[in-house]
């Protein structure tokens, strides 16, 4: 009987129910989202009302929006908010580019050079080992208190990540595809720029996203060794005056500007590996 | 008339990670006349790919000589062409750009280089997939760029390492006949390694038997089937049968050595 059921159902049909079924999935995850944001944010809400937990300290929602607001609609103590969140990301996306640069330039040479590697794999590994924000304190020291400081921090922080991930991308170059550009006639410019680099990138790619949010931190962390503005800078005001609404719309702010830099790399690394079948990267956390 | 490749005494031994001494090849000689179509076949590990790497200039030999050419080989040498066993398109370019890569690195203009990569494309049945990036082909679409990407330069050695074991049969001997068909329209000398025997007799002027590891040349017969030859019909004539029977008791036993070696390897 359901053999018939089968043969008679059409193709078109099937392929209707598999839609609808994926739609229904789709409303189903987007609604219990929505509930988990209600049921989190309303019982912190609520909590705070009912004084059972301080909101000195921690803060509540509707506070959170409304200091959001005035800064969006009257600025902020250091000024406009726009403008604090323009000197951040500026510090971040050129301590990003520094750091990329200079990672990528390091491990594809290094990579490629086994002497180079054996003489500084000691002190790379050396400098790795030191928790490197606090370089920020002497960076703020050397380079001043103006952008450079933070933008030197947000560097530092990216540049080993990165540095990393094209060294080893180098490595695992596959064999084959070098002995076949010889073949083809390639010389070692060419090996470099048309089948290391390449082949490197999807590692390089793939270090970008943490290194991203790295600069961030990196930026911030410069801010609160001495700023005048910045996202960083008003966080510490913030906490400088006991302010905890102050703080988490910081945090709040900082997590929207990470978002967006996120699903900006998101797209440009679509752009650069195009040759990669598309694989998900929505689901991968962190 | 000088061989096109000769091997002379050629031995090759490689390190191991661990320290020891692994002979690959030991004592081979081993000449291919040019424009000459030669099969290497040998039981597992018994240094086929070896040669292939001596030949192109990929590796040196240990000892002995190896010439192209009328030349020694020193280096990877021009006019040499090199379809691997696993792919080794360059799979961040298009076809395009991966059969045009050779005349690129050989200092062509790039619509030139494109040009006659269009051109090529098309000799091997792909016209129309310029585009698409190796991921987006089947794996005998992957074997033509692979083709078409040696042949471009227009070698006058073509090295083929086991270039159509991972195909399907029908695949497989249409590619053969198409290889036929484009090695016959050029002047190219081919050693093609091989562990399949039928394959070798099928394609090949002459076949070379390796011995199990290290290798050495067993022996050297000449195919004396007729050409043009439909690989998928050839094997029904009975010279075929003859010749196969001939070349497999000489291969029989070292394929007996090799699997001998590989249960006690595997049982030590």
């Amino acid at each position: 009987m359901s053999a018939v059921a089968t043969a008679e159902r059409p193709v078109s049909d099937l392929a209707a129910r598999r839609a609808r079924d994926a739609r229904r999935r789709q409303l189903t995850v987007q609604g219990l989202r929505v509930l988990t944001a209600v049921v989190w944010l309303g019982s912190w809400e609520l909590t705070t009302r009912l004084g059972w937990v301080d909101k000195f300290f921690f803060s509540q929602p509707s506070e959170i929006a409304l200091r959001l607001w005035t800064w969006i609609s009257e600025g902020t103590a250091l000024g406009p908010l726009w403008y604090q969140v323009y000197v951040t990301m500026e510090e971040t996306v050129l301590g990003f580019a520094v750091g990329s640069i200079l990672g990528i330039a390091f491990g594809v040479t290094l990579g490629g050079n086994r002497l180079l590697s054996d003489v500084f794999s000691p002190y790379i590994k050396a400098a790795n080992s030191i928790p490197r924000v606090v370089l920020g304190a002497l960076f703020a020291i050397s380079l001043g208190l103006d952008i450079r400081s933070k933008v030197a921090t947000a560097a530092i922080l990216v540049f080993f990540v990165v540095f990393f991930n094209a060294f080893q991308g180098v490595r695992e170059v596959d064999r084959n595809l070098i002995a076949n550009a010889r073949i083809l006639g390639a010389d070692n410019r060419r090996l470099t720029t048309e089948i290391i680099i390449p082949s490197a990138l999807s590692w390089i790619m793939a270090s970008l996203h943490t290194s991203f949010g790295l600069a961030l931190v990196g930026a911030v962390v410069g801010e609160l060794f001495g700023a005048t503005a910045g996202v960083g800078e008003l966080i510490y005001s913030a906490e400088h005056l006991f302010d905890a609404a102050g703080v988490f719309a910081g945090i709040l702010l900082l997590a929207a500007v990470a978002l967006v830099a996120e699903s900006l790399i998101t797209a440009l690394e679509n752009r650069l590996i195009k040759w990669r079948p598309q694989v998900v990267v929505e689901t991968k956390f962190g | 008339m000088a061989p096109a490749i000769s091997l002379r005494g050629v031995t090759k031994r490689f390190l191991t990670p661990s320290g020891g001494v692994y002979t690959a090849l030991h004592d081979v000689d081993l000449a291919v006349e040019p424009g000459e179509f030669c099969a290497v076949v040998g039981p597992t590990g018994c240094g086929k790919s070896t040669t292939l790497a001596l030949i192109s200039g990929l590796e040196p030999p240990s000892e002995g000589e190896v010439q192209v050419l009328g030349k020694p080989v020193s280096g990877i040498a021009d006019g040499i062409g090199y379809v691997f066993q696993s792919d080794a398109v360059f799979p961040w370019k298009t076809v395009l750009e991966n059969v045009a890569a050779g005349p690129r690195y050989h200092g062509a203009a790039n619509r030139e280089a494109r040009d006659r990569a269009r051109d090529w494309i098309s000799r091997v049945g792909l016209a129309g997939f310029e585009d698409r990036y190796p991921y987006q082909l089947s794996g005998g679409m992957r074997k033509r760029v692979a083709l078409a990407q040696s042949l471009i330069n227009g070698p006058r050695i073509l090295l083929m390492d086991e270039p159509f074991s991972a195909l399907d049969v029908q695949t497989r001997s249409l590619m053969e006949n198409e290889l036929l068909a484009l090695w016959s329209a050029s002047s190219a000398s081919v050693v093609f390694v091989t562990h399949d025997l039928e394959e070798a007799i099928s394609l090949s002027d002459r076949v070379f038997v390796l011995t199990a590891g290290p290798g050495t040349v067993k022996s050297n017969y000449k195919v004396d089937l007729p050409r043009p030859r439909n690989v998928a019909e050839i094997r029904f004539q009975p010279r075929f049968a003859e010749i196969y029977e001939e070349l497999w008791s000489d291969l029989r036993d070292e394929v007996l050595v090799s699997y001998e070696r590989q249960k006690r390897s595997g049982a030590a």
